[in-house]
């Protein structure tokens, strides 16, 4: 066992782990982040996407022990004081989702497309999408969802009043 | 799956990684980015006893320039290849290929070195190493040697890296003005080609000067299409040239046949691709093949 010290969704965790411990599993089993979830083994899916420090990867392909030192966002570090993050709210918008169990690694993928494109077109979201597979929705809404939340989050289209307290940030968590 | 258990070793230098693997011997494995490593040992595919991490090696990572040439690190991400303005400016064919390959955020984690020494023939570096004219910069407990692009691929999953040796760096001579493109046919919902093809060409005056094209899954290891490369040196930079240049794509080639094609499959991808790669890489317009 290697004790490691991570920061989760803006908490501080110090743990010892197995070397062959993945990241996906240290989130669930140990942090209870079980909003992360496993949907294959063999990577494809994208249904296990978190930020580690400020990009998306897939948290089923890296061990834990890797990310001693790193800032980790998961699904469950998005939304703020009980409000949605604008990409899950576009989500809900949208219907993007049926049986949703992609849903948290398409809205992790979505926002850092967002970071590296704030104004995608359509093409340019289906590419940004092409490691997170659904086998429910045909990708319809969620394309939609997500350049909704691309509108939504550019700070001229938001409501003064709402956004004056809270700059929605195309990187989740607040800043990293 | 888990994976088996191993010994985890977070190298803090290329000196010590290549130490750990001398004293580890042929069951240590490198870890690179490890998107291919991983889901590798999640199947228990592979269960080495020792893992040698390279990631905390910030000297691997990062593109430069050397005179005629542009040095990546092994441990250079896909997605720095993607968007560093050296590469664009200098060997655009390698940044068009790593764009095709697997999804965003394995190009986040993934790395140069890492895919060219896992060798996997459908992966989509390798072409492009050969088709550039690479030169692959090792290292070993003997010391640092160099191997060209076209000797560094041995067979399937193979190179010329032995197992107490890393790959540290590739050096790129500069196309500076060439055209480029990298085509590939691949399922939708796997990155893998099928068939790829990468084309560098140098045009004067309308004429194909010079034409680097290689080949990605139409054998063990990427193949040099020679055959095409003769068919356009010399000639005008026309459909025509193209149209009969790449007919000569799978010549000489012996592509497996898989769950996903079958050689003479294979071969008429060869052929199609690479008249699309040449057509593109040429500025030849209005291509339809």
């Amino acid at each position: 066992m290697t004790r490691i010290t991570v920061m989760v969704d803006g908490v501080s965790y110090v743990d010892d782990v197995e070397a062959r411990t993945l990241l996906v599993y240290y989130l669930r089993e140990k942090l209870g982040k079980i909003g992360t979830v496993v949907g294959c083994d063999t990577s494809n899916c994208g249904a296990c996407t978190v930020h580690l420090n400020g990009r998306s990867v897939k948290s089923c392909s890296i061990f834990a022990i890797q990310a001693d030192g790193s800032e980790i966002t998961t699904i469950e570090g998005l939304a703020r004081d009980g409000q949605l993050h604008p990409m899950q709210q576009a989500f809900h918008d949208n219907h993007a989702l049926q049986c949703g169990f992609c849903t948290p690694g398409m809205i992790m993928q979505a926002i850092d497309l967002l970071g590296d494109d704030p104004d995608p077109d359509e093409q340019r979201v289906r590419e940004g999408l092409e490691g997170n597979l659904c086998r429910c929705t045909g990708y319809q809404n969620i394309v939609r969802a997500v350049l909704d939340a691309a509108q939504k989050m550019k700070p001229a289209a938001s409501a003064p009043d709402e956004m004056s307290t809270r700059q929605p940030s195309a990187v989740a968590g607040g800043g990293n | 799956m888990i994976p088996s258990a191993f010994d985890y070793v977070a190298a803090s230098s290329v000196q010590e990684a290549v130490q750990v693997l001398s004293q580890a011997g042929e069951d240590a494995k490198v870890l690179a980015g490890g998107q291919s490593l991983v889901p590798v040992l999640r199947l228990r595919l592979a269960t080495p006893t020792t893992l040698v991490d390279l990631n905390k090696i910030s000297e691997l990572r990062g593109v430069r320039e050397d005179g005629d040439a542009i040095v990546v690190g092994a441990m250079t991400t896909h997605h720095d290849v993607i968007n560093n303005e050296l590469i664009a400016e200098h060997a655009a064919l390698l940044a068009l290929a790593t764009l095709t390959v697997g999804d965003p955020q394995i190009r986040h984690r993934g790395t140069f070195g890492g895919a060219l020494v896992h060798a996997d023939p459908a992966g989509d570096l390798l072409a492009p190493a050969v088709a550039l004219d690479c030169e692959m910069v090792i290292v070993g407990p003997s010391g640092r040697r160099t191997v060209p692009a076209g000797e560094f691929f041995v067979d399937l999953f193979t190179t010329a890296v032995g197992p107490d040796e890393l790959l540290v760096e590739v050096r790129i001579p500069k196309k500076t003005g060439w055209g480029a493109h990298y085509e590939k046919f691949n399922r939708v919902a796997q990155a893998w080609s099928i068939v790829g093809v990468a084309a560098v060409v140098w045009t004067e005056g309308g004429s194909i000067a010079q034409a680097r094209v290689a080949l990605t899954n139409m054998g063990a290891t990427p193949v040099r299409a020679v055959g095409v490369e003769q068919a356009l040196i010399g000639q005008p930079a026309s459909a025509a040239t193209i149209r009969a240049a790449a007919e000569h794509a799978a010549d000489g080639t012996s592509p497996t046949s898989d769950g996903s094609a079958d050689a003479d499959y294979r071969e008429h991808l060869a052929r199609v691709l690479t008249g699309r790669a040449v057509a593109a890489a040429a500025g030849v317009g209005g291509w339809r093949a």
